[in-house]
């Protein structure tokens, strides 16, 4: 399928869940019924205890098609198929809890395969009980010698999120001015900044920021807490940077604040950001190379 | 019983002698030389940074691509020179290395490190950078570093060549050559080398240079002399 053909009919599939989600004005809960991935303690943890022995058969039915029998990302489906299947054998992940440069938790993992990457192949995997996934992940895991020797890092706390108000969305907004968010993502978030062309993943496949004008899903989540954690953590092995050195704490829920106004579903934060302004529009510089020192 | 007590005497004597700084630091052998190219090295382009104002505005003549390094008589510089073989690795320098971002350039362009040797990477620009090592062996990471951002400190494990990008400004480019030994330097333009203190051994010296590949030589080295040992790498255009 062309890239244009596999927008059309991912946008059509997706069409009906976000006019769902738009119209119900929710945006903090979990995808499609998945459990919330929720903010500092109150995450799932993995409770069940993974049989790699069993994991290989069900891997073996369920992912080689894509992951390949050496978990390298090579499958039989991989050359028609982009974005390219996960290659476990580097253990780098995208969809993290903890700190860039550091393996997910099980949790993470688990939530991804239940979750899926949308605009991608990766299907969400909802029906797949628990302890199938744990063996599954288990069984990923001999994968990459990374498993054995580095424990999982320690997921990057996300603090109660602080109330919607005009304040907080214009800090988010100096703050995507200030850390240059807009180079790649665009000024308007459409993903089009000046170095958004000609990017590379970290196996040399294209791969473009994210287009917040779209009302697309996250790639790792949908809830303010998942928006937090992306540009905390970073996405591993994509150009999208861990910012957790650099933003600290509730100066966090700002940036996730103004990133929602940014796009188009109807959400507390663009109510605010709408009705500001309505009578405030003039008062802004534009973000960009020009609008320094906002 | 005397026997015993001067047996002593002369155990403390030779182990007090075996404790002491036996030499001073830059007593050993040398192994220093030059690295040439025979061929014809692909020509470096000049790179555009219209797309960062703040850093274009740093460089009167535009910056050259850096993965080819040349100087007169066919030197080659950004060469990696270092013990890969022979000798005890031994415990990393307690002094760091740095790596500079300074007019959306790397500074060096290859910085060479002991593995667990202290890394620590700064910003000198008035631009955001985001530091992406795209590491195979050891974990990879991805940060940002705003300007004013303190540095980011941290250490490779593993010996590994890691070439570092910036996602923000495509063309930087450079590497971390992160090695098991701390005998090592990089060439500068006249292509040059020098790797001293090095005991009495026999070593294999490599040279890496990040489009020409690697070459080995073997070295022996038995007392506080210098050996000369030049490399010759084949140029290739791409």
């Amino acid at each position: 399928m062309s890239r244009v053909a596999r927008r059309i009919a991912s946008v059509a599939g997706l069409g009906v869940a976000c006019v769902a989600i738009a119209a119900a004005g929710v945006r903090a809960q979990g995808h499609n019924g998945l459990p919330p991935e929720g903010q500092g303690s109150d995450r799932k943890i993995i409770k069940n205890v993974g049989r790699p022995s069993v994991g290989k058969e069900e891997y073996i039915r369920y992912c080689v098609g894509c992951h390949g029998d050496h978990g390298d990302g090579v499958g039989e489906n991989t050359q028609w198929i982009d974005p390219k299947p996960r290659d476990f054998t580097l253990a780098v992940f995208k969809c993290r809890s903890t700190p860039s440069g550091t393996l997910p938790t099980d949790q993470d993992l688990m939530n991804t395969i239940r979750r899926g990457i949308v605009h991608s192949n990766m299907p969400e995997w909802r029906p797949l009980p628990d302890q199938m996934i744990a063996d599954i992940l288990s069984y990923i895991k001999t994968f990459s010698p990374r498993w054995k020797a580095e424990q999982p890092g320690t997921p990057v706390e996300v603090p109660a999120e602080t109330p919607v108000t005009t304040e907080s969305i214009l800090a988010g907004r100096a703050m995507f001015q200030k850390f240059e968010c807009w180079k790649c993502h665009g000024p308007e978030g459409r993903g089009n900044g000046p170095s958004a062309s000609g990017m590379t993943d970290s196996k040399d496949q294209p791969i473009t920021p994210y287009d917040f004008t779209t009302s697309d899903r996250f790639k790792c989540g949908t809830s303010n807490a998942d928006l937090y954690r992306i540009f905390m953590t970073g996405l591993d092995g994509t150009p999208m940077a861990s910012f957790s050195d650099n933003i600290k704490g509730d100066a966090g829920w700002d940036l996730v604040h103004y990133l929602r106004t940014l796009q188009p579903m109807k959400t507390p934060e663009a109510t605010i950001w709408k009705a500001w302004l309505a009578t405030h529009a003039g008062e802004l510089k534009p973000i960009g190379p020009d609008a320094t020192g906002q | 019983m005397r026997m015993k007590i001067l047996a002593s005497v002369g155990l403390v004597v030779l182990t007090t002698m075996a404790l002491a700084p036996a030499r001073p630091p830059m007593a050993g052998g040398t192994v220093t030389g030059k690295v040439t190219y025979t061929g014809t090295p692909p020509k470096m382009k000049p790179i555009d940074m219209a797309k960062e104002p703040s850093c274009a505005k740093e460089h009167a003549t535009p910056v050259m691509n850096e993965s080819v390094v040349t100087g007169p008589g066919n030197a080659l510089g950004d060469v990696v020179v270092y013990i890969s073989a022979g000798g005890a690795a031994g415990a990393p320098p307690a002094q760091g290395v740095t790596f500079d971002q300074k007019g959306c350039q790397y500074i060096p362009h290859v910085l060479a490190m002991q593995a667990g040797q202290q890394l620590e990477i700064r910003n000198d620009d008035q631009t955001s950078h985001n530091i992406h090592p795209m590491s195979k062996v050891n974990p990879e990471w991805n940060k940002s570093q705003p300007p004013g951002a303190p540095p980011i400190q941290v250490k490779y494990e593993k010996p590994e060549f890691i070439p570092v990008k910036c996602n923000v400004h495509p063309w930087m480019h450079g590497y971390f050559a992160v090695l098991n030994t701390s005998h090592s330097a990089v060439t500068g333009a006249d292509g040059s080398f020098s790797l001293t203190g090095l005991p009495p051994g026999k070593y294999t010296v490599t040279a890496w240079q990040e489009r020409f590949g690697t070459q080995s030589q073997e070295v022996t080295i038995t007392g506080n002399e210098t050996a000369k040992l030049d490399f010759v790498l084949k140029a290739t255009e791409y």
